[in-house]
């Protein structure tokens, strides 16, 4: 059965059973009580990381198109979806719906940003989308520290000064504060749901690739003019990516944002030095390859955590063993002496062995199976 | 089929494997917790957790910070330690960004972690404490400011908050009548700058304080501060406020030195470390600097002299406030064990509530100020000090 698929579907089945084994075994083992209190707070973010390195392999991998302002995206997610959790905190709404709209709150917000920096980058060629997302991740990060909001009984009140001149009544409340950003949103996302909407953008993406829709952005990636001369809409079609590609991300950050009680617009978090990170996640985890950008996400999040006993030097190591997975990945002796020892191989040169060995047994047995 | 059904047995063997060793792991883990909470062996160890920026853009602050505290747990282990139980100490980093302070405190949990001293940074602190309140895990932190920082009851702290500092100044320029025109300059994408700001402006209105232009920079600008000390020359300040941290304070006194505008200046506790912690800076220049500062590395009691001399023997550099604020904390816990008999069984939970109850009872004498008493919402009571550069070092103003 497993070999008259379609040689995309099993691959992308093997993707999707990887995660919910992931998310299985993790679950086990934090029920049981045998993860570490480190591994166990760390599962969510590592969630967004990966929705993150889905995200911008998109725009990336599929797409062909440099986007350098990816954190910005999961920062107009964030900021929205916060403040609409906190302006309906109290307000008797159910929490779990509550969560759900904030989601969609963050993915329209960050959607309608992507569509907007799209339409005019994306009708021009070269490195235009990457300048522009640069400056675009860096515009939003400082907009997000200069905003004040409050809310008071007079309705919502937005100033880009202080909270002194939001002038609200005794009863009000300072929502977003300047560089302190969004404090106490309540912890809501889980593993759970962390995992279902990575799930969620991991089976969109793959069937948006394997579509003909994929296939055509594929094709202006790959020749503009051949992809243009057979008719395709390479506006259309870049614009279509880039905006699923923003959403996402915009997931992400509602993700992030309800997860953290402390929500600042720091460069480390939004600035343009994440935005190389996911970057580093998709290039090294393969360029267009889903599972490798997500496993990439994982073990470069991870990493810097463990190493911790080495303190100072975990720095050292970190970049070590970042351009030691680089070569691993894309020297010619190195890819060489994978494909001669890869498992794959061996497991395919034993069963090979074998079936030679037990002779017309196995063959019978196949065709039973079969 | 067969290769399939190989690849499965593959995964699942390693599933097995990976399982099998995080259960050894979490065992190994129970029994080091045995061995330290005291009861198998005659040494009862008490296991303090440190969380601040140690590398990045902020470590100058993490490091003095985790410094002080060690000298302080140096002095008091070989004093005899606190109830006599020995001190561990393990600093962690966090980058001063939330979500590491998050992994550094779970990280800390992990090792056995009963009291956690940080963190240095508010940010990280309001992130942290929300995860310590779930615990009900005592939190002092000795320089996180802002008041989100510390609104759970297990959380105290030992600087001053943005808001009293603010207020703080704003009173002492009207009372001892410095100038009647005040301009700020301060970095709106700080937390503790734009925080002082904030108060400083409200508190300058309710007194008649004349606010002439409040000029913003930002993290990603602070190197050039032509255009804000312009607009504060052409409006005619009498005085400039500073708020910030003395690295770009530095630049801002040389600057306006060159552009020849010669107000008065006057900061907050951030401005300590403007002598002797920038280099290339021609110290005449901070000559008549006023700042509040709760610690002066130069006062001449014998607490100070004595941090001083050890701070210098083993880092080779002069303390800062953020170390003296952490060395404080670590005595302030003493206290405050001392006070409520905490002895190392305790659960962390029972040792929070016991430290929590004796925290307002408590008055300790530190290097940043005598006579300090907290009262139960977290915030320390302590006479703001104010003093002016004069010849290279601190005098105290009246």
């Amino acid at each position: 059965m497993w070999k008259k698929l379609n040689k995309n579907t099993r691959k992308n089945a093997v993707t999707y059973l990887m995660l919910i084994a992931a998310y299985l075994i993790m679950s086990v083992l934090q029920k049981g009580g045998h993860l570490s209190n480190l591994i166990s707070g760390m599962l969510v973010l590592l969630c967004v990381y990966a929705i993150m390195a889905v995200s911008l392999n998109l725009t990336v991998g599929v797409l062909g198109e440099l986007s350098l302002g990816h954190a910005g995206f999961m920062c107009v997610g964030a900021f929205s979806s916060a403040l609409f959790t906190q302006l309906t905190m109290n307000t008797g709404m159910n929490a779990g719906l509550r969560f759900f709209i904030a989601i969609l709150t963050g993915i329209v917000v960050a959607a309608v940003f992507g569509i907007l920096i799209g339409i005019p980058v994306l009708r021009l060629r070269g490195d235009y989308l990457a300048i522009v997302t640069l400056a675009f991740g860096e515009i939003i990060k400082n907009l997000c520290n200069v905003l004040f909001l409050g809310k008071d009984s007079n309705g919502i009140h937005v100033s880009m000064k202080d909270t002194m001149s939001l002038g609200m009544e005794a009863d009000g409340i300072v929502i977003i504060n300047g560089p302190q950003g969004i404090t106490r949103t309540p912890k809501q996302a889980t593993f759970f749901i962390g995992m279902l909407i990575l799930l969620i953008s991991l089976i969109i993406v793959l069937n948006l690739v394997h579509s003909r829709t994929g296939r055509a952005i594929m094709a202006i990636r790959d020749n503009r003019i051949a992809a243009e001369s057979v008719g395709i809409n390479v506006t259309k079609y870049k614009l279509l990516a880039f905006t699923v590609s923003a959403a996402i991300a915009g997931a992400a950050g509602a993700l992030y944002a309800h997860n953290t009680s402390s929500l600042m617009a720091t460069s480390a978090k939004f600035g343009y030095n994440m935005s190389i990170m996911f970057l580093v996640f998709v290039v090294l985890g393969g360029i267009g390859n889903m599972r490798g950008g997500v496993i990439a996400a994982v073990l470069l999040t991870v990493l810097p955590e463990v190493l911790r006993f080495a303190d100072d030097k975990r720095m050292l190591i970190y970049a070590v063993v970042l351009i030691l997975a680089m070569l691993w990945n894309w020297t010619p002796a190195a890819r060489t002496f994978r494909e001669k020892h890869s498992i794959r191989r061996m497991l395919a040169g034993r069963a090979g062995r074998q079936q030679k060995e037990s002779g017309e047994a196995a063959a019978t047995n196949k065709k039973e199976e079969m | 089929m067969k290769k399939f059904r190989k690849a499965m047995g593959l995964v699942l063997a390693s599933a097995m494997l990976v399982a099998s060793l995080a259960a050894c792991g979490g065992e190994d883990k129970k029994d080091d917790q045995n061995v330290d909470s005291g009861s198998t062996n005659g040494e009862a160890v008490l296991k303090i957790g440190g969380i601040g920026p140690l590398t990045g853009g902020n470590a100058v602050y993490g490091q003095a910070a985790m410094n002080g505290a060690q000298i302080a747990i140096d002095e008091i282990n070989a004093a005899g330690g606190i109830n006599g139980m020995m001190i561990e100490f393990n600093a962690q980093d966090d980058e001063a960004d939330p979500d590491k302070g998050v992994n550094a405190y779970n990280n800390l949990k992990d090792w056995g972690m009963q009291i956690l001293m940080g963190c240095v940074t508010s940010g990280s602190c309001t992130a942290v404490s929300d995860y310590a309140h779930e615990d009900n895990l005592f939190l002092l932190t000795p320089s996180a400011s802002s008041l989100t920082s510390i609104t759970y009851d297990n959380a105290f702290r030992v600087c001053f908050s943005d808001p009293n500092q603010g207020v703080g100044a704003a009173d002492y320029i009207s009372q001892h009548q410095l100038a009647s025109k005040v301009a700020i300059i301060y970095d709106n994408s700080d937390v503790y700058s734009s925080g002082i700001t904030e108060k400083f402006t409200a508190e300058a209105q309710s007194i008649g304080l004349e606010i002439v232009a409040s000029e913003a920079f930002n993290a990603d600008n602070k190197t050039d501060f032509s255009v804000q000390l312009q607009a504060a020359k052409d409006s005619g300040a009498e005085l400039v406020f500073l708020p910030i941290y003395y690295n770009e304070a530095s630049l801002i006194l040389s600057q306006a030195d060159a552009m020849e505008f010669k107000p008065m200046f006057f900061g907050c506790d951030g401005l300590d470390g403007i002598l002797g912690g920038v280099e290339n800076f021609d110290l005449a220049l901070a000559e008549g600097v006023m700042l509040l500062t709760p610690f002066a590395a130069d006062a001449t009691d014998d607490l100070t002299v004595s941090f001083v001399t050890k701070y210098q023997e083993k880092y080779g550099e002069i303390p800062n406030q953020f170390a003296a604020d952490s060395y404080d904390a670590i005595y302030i816990i003493k206290a405050a064990m001392e006070k409520a008999g905490v002895t190392a069984d305790m659960s962390v939970s029972e040792m929070c509530d016991a430290m929590k109850a004796a925290m307002t009872q408590i008055s300790v004498d530190g290097l940043t100020g005598s006579a300090i008493t907290w009262s139960a919402d977290g915030e320390p009571t302590k006479a703001p000090r104010a003093v002016v550069i004069e010849n290279g070092a601190y005098k105290a103003m009246e």
